[in-house]
């Protein structure tokens, strides 16, 4: 386990490497100006010559190689950059904003696991009965659901038709402070829709990974013996029923990300994902570069925690991966 | 690995106590209560800009009107010129290049540390350093050098005699004890600013909201609307929303929602003028569009009213040129009649000749080009749309496409563009940048590559006098040969519309420019606002 552990984390600075990389290239070959997008309105005004000052001193002119280099060596120093779309250092950009990120995430995340593992088990227990029937069929409707569009969707409904819940932001328009509860109450939206929009794939998985194992052998021996049906489920079929789902956890980090991404500019959340689309946008090298490698580490960790599990979970599984 | 199956009101539970736990790290503090009942002392208000940063080091504020911060001079409700951290307008010496400014006694940043002439001095110095990325520093060319003589007089030297110098002095002074000590492009006064004016920001909430509290130690006495916000909403459909719901108290609005509040019996509409223009460049560059004669005919073949009525739902006017028509700069008699039987006679006798598909030629050149718009921007979509369908009228194919600034800049010399701009403060700023010879495809300024040897003439007299008949003789000279040879077609001027709640009572708008600032619509002046509580 610790060998694993130990070769992932090797392989790790490759994978860095080659993905900072390719994000310098791709951003370099963008059709994005930095300068102008750095500049905005006053750019329509500004002198060539002071076009031209922008562009030299945001060090966009120079090689896309040494530029990379640069931003390497000072990254593994501890100097992160400066955001130019933000006008702050980019260590100050993500400590500012990667909190209410992981809250918004890891929120969604675990109602959708929950949610997800309730109604598949709910499904998997009567197979072809009229509840496994709407569940089956609301996961697929779901799954072709883009999470925007589900955002937009609950924002007309709770917020503008019902005027339930806030339709976006952190806090209250006329608040100056952030309070438990009013964060609580702008989370519940965002939070569902990225739940929701995760949840269709844990329902087929577990529906699928449970029904399978009611059928093995070990079950239906139980099941011979006179066993509680409820006993049955429980002690017997989920264990081996929700194995694919532990692979799942870990490896629905990317999916999860993206989704977070779009949740946060449909409601205004000011977590990470805002900032990312901005930095994109105006091909702000230093934040982008950042966020991959955040974005990078977490796809990693999330298969390394799946796999890890997996191996506990199941003893014929072998650590040598 | 014993898994209990959770019910959903269960696991709806576990998300909300979660969310309390998580939330609870975050700062505590009493909340000043949502949009219904708020107090009489509080306004929000919905605006669709949102700045990129708050110093004025790298822009911010540059036209006046900051809220946080105050410029040595700024803008009363007719854009006149008046004092506000200087004591009085400036002297300027007989040449026009030395502008003398006495500076207002015992003036204090919201931090309690003395305003005086240094801050001045290192607030222009620091725009106008190399190192310093800040894109409308060309703004404050004519600036050779700035001094401070004592505490209380800066004196301002100039490369050149510029009359409309002492417009660009609206712009926000930073304190030197702070930004003078940190990175002037990335250093925490960006988002954190301190300064003298009506307001302290409490928080920017990027995306979200500007948080703005009453600065008790204004010079100015303190503002009576004392908690302030402006929430960032791009969307219209969501800011018209949010302002009927009574979460927004006033918001910009397009025409078409402006009207859905009418009938709104507690909500006033302003209409703020405007020299917010729309306009078609054709490049000189262009064998067609080039052509005084295509040129000519499209300025009076266009209907302009017609895009006034439908485009615009009556909110603005007819455009001729840069200058709006009800200003006291615009030049009488320059407004055009919409006549497409003479527009088709220029283009007979220029010898453009209709051809088997409607469309002219000259010998061998197709009466056609490209006319190219801001992708997203709808306003700009109608327009350019609505420019060629009346060009194909008088036999002229215009092809309209969209892209963004990054396609359209490397097309401008030989390609039309459906353009926009307006500054209000002074004649110059506009007319310069678009009508100067020399400043043809310098960055984006001069598009159509118009070049007058007449109007660079008359561009450049009235820069060198600041007598106002001279300076106005001038600028007639200029709209004049806009007639004669127009290398843009100026199509509108845009009204921005504004609703808000009555309790504030009657408002006014300034004359706007452009760019939709922080500064614009009815809460320019928010700090003399006197809500009914």
């Amino acid at each position: 386990m610790a060998r694993l552990t130990g070769r992932r984390i090797l392989f790790v600075v490759p994978v860095l490497a080659t993905v900072t990389f390719g994000v310098f290239a791709i951003a370099a070959a963008s059709p994005f100006d930095p300068v102008k997008a750095y500049a905005g309105s006053a750019g329509l005004t500004a002198s060539q010559d002071n076009l031209d000052q922008l562009r030299a001193n945001l060090g966009v002119d120079r090689p896309l190689v040494t530029r990379w280099w640069d931003w390497l060596t000072s990254a593994l120093r501890g100097d992160l950059g400066d955001s130019s779309v933000l006008r702050q250092p980019v260590a100050d950009v993500l400590g500012e904003r990667i909190g209410w990120s992981v809250l918004l995430a890891a929120t969604a995340f675990l109602a959708a696991v929950l949610l997800g593992t309730a109604l598949g088990v709910l499904a998997a227990r009567h197979q072809g009965g009229w509840l496994d029937r709407t569940v089956s069929a609301l996961a697929y409707t779901l799954e072709a659901a883009p999470p925007f569009w589900l955002g937009l969707l609950a924002v007309w409904l709770f917020a503008l038709e019902l005027g339930a819940l806030p339709a976006g932001g952190l806090t209250d328009t006329g608040s100056t402070t952030i309070t438990a509860g009013q964060v609580a109450s702008h989370l519940v939206l965002p939070a569902a829709v990225l739940a929701v929009s995760q949840l269709p794939w844990f329902v087929l998985y577990v529906r699928q990974g449970v029904g399978d194992a009611l059928e093995e052998d070990p079950v239906r021996g139980a099941r011979a013996r006179g066993l509680a049906p409820r006993t049955v489920l429980i002690g017997h079929a989920l264990r081996s029923g929700l194995l694919p789902v532990l692979t799942l956890i870990g490896s629905r980090v990317p999916e999860l990300i993206t989704g977070a991404l779009l949740v946060e500019t449909v409601f205004s959340w000011p977590g990470i994902a805002a900032a990312t689309v901005q930095a994109a946008t105006s091909v702000d090298f230093p934040l982008l570069a950042a966020l991959t490698v955040l974005a990078t580490l977490a796809v990693l960790l999330g298969n390394l925690a799946a796999d890890l599990l997996y191996g506990l979970a199941d003893p014929r599984v072998g650590f040598d991966g | 690995m014993v898994v209990r199956p959770a019910r959903g009101a269960t696991a709806v539970a576990a998300v909300a106590a979660l969310s309390v736990t998580a939330a609870a790290c975050s700062a505590p503090g009493g909340s000043s209560g949502g949009g219904k009942g708020r107090a009489g002392s509080s306004a929000v208000v919905g605006i669709a800009y949102e700045p990129d940063t708050l110093s004025p080091l790298l822009g911010y504020g540059k036209d006046g009107n900051s809220k946080i911060f105050d410029g040595l001079l700024t803008h009363d409700a007719d854009m006149e010129l008046k004092p506000a951290l200087a004591a009085a307008l400036p002297k300027v010496s007989a040449d026009g290049r030395t502008y003398t400014y006495k500076l207002r006694d015992g003036v204090r940043f919201s931090d309690g540390k003395p305003f005086s002439a240094k801050d001045v001095v290192f607030t222009y110095e620091t725009i106008l350093d190399k190192k310093t990325n800040n894109a409308s520093k060309t703004e404050l060319d004519a600036v050779d050098r700035v001094e401070a003589k004592g505490d209380d007089t800066v004196v301002f030297r100039l490369k050149y005699a510029y009359a409309p110098f002492a417009e660009r002095t609206v712009l926000p002074i930073a304190p030197e004890h702070i930004a003078g000590k940190q990175d002037v492009n990335t250093g925490d006064f960006t988002t954190k600013p301190v300064g003298t004016g009506p307001y302290t920001l409490v928080k920017w909430s990027k995306g979200e909201k500007l948080t703005f509290e009453a600065n008790p130690r204004y010079w100015g006495g303190e503002p009576k609307v004392r908690n302030f916000t402006m929430a960032i909403v791009k969307d219209d459909d969501v800011r018209a929303t949010r302002l009927r719901s009574g979460d927004l108290d006033g918001a910009v609005l397009p025409p078409d929602l402006a009207a859905t509040f009418k009938s709104d019996g507690d909500k006033k509409t302003y209409a703020a003028r405007t020299f917010d223009y729309r306009v078609v460049t054709l490049p000189t560059g262009n064998k067609v569009a080039g052509d005084t004669a295509v040129r000519r005919a499209l300025d009076i073949g266009v209907d302009r009213k017609a895009m006034v009525d439908s485009i615009l739902q009556g909110a603005g006017k007819e455009a001729y040129g840069p200058v709006p028509t009800d200003s006291p700069w615009f030049t009488e008699g320059t407004e055009r009649t919409h006549d497409l039987a003479k527009a088709g006679k220029i283009l007979d006798a220029a010898g453009w000749k209709t051809g088997k598909d409607g469309i002219r030629t000259r010998n061998g050149v197709r009466a056609s080009f490209p006319l190219w718009y801001l992708t997203g921007d709808k306003l700009r979509q109608d327009h350019a749309l609505a420019y060629a369908s009346d060009a194909k009228k008088l036999g002229i194919q215009i092809k309209v496409e969209s892209g963004t600034w990054e396609v359209i800049e490397p097309r401008m010399p030989k390609d039309a563009v459906l353009a926009g701009g307006g500054s209000p403060a002074d004649p110059d700023f506009d007319q310069y940048t678009l009508l100067k010879s020399s400043l043809a495809g310098d960055g984006f300024n001069n598009m159509a590559r118009y070049d007058n040897a007449r109007v660079d003439k008359a561009l450049d007299a009235a820069r060198r006098t600041d007598d106002r008949d001279r300076r106005k003789a001038a600028y007639d000279t200029v709209q004049r040969e806009l007639v004669k040879n127009p290398g843009y077609t100026f199509l509108t001027h845009i009204d921005h519309l504004y609703v808000v709640g009555n309790r504030f009572g009657d408002l006014t708008t300034q004359v706007e420019p452009h760019d939709h600032g922080l500064a614009s619509g009815p809460w320019w002046n928010v700090e003399k606002w006197r809500p009914a509580s």
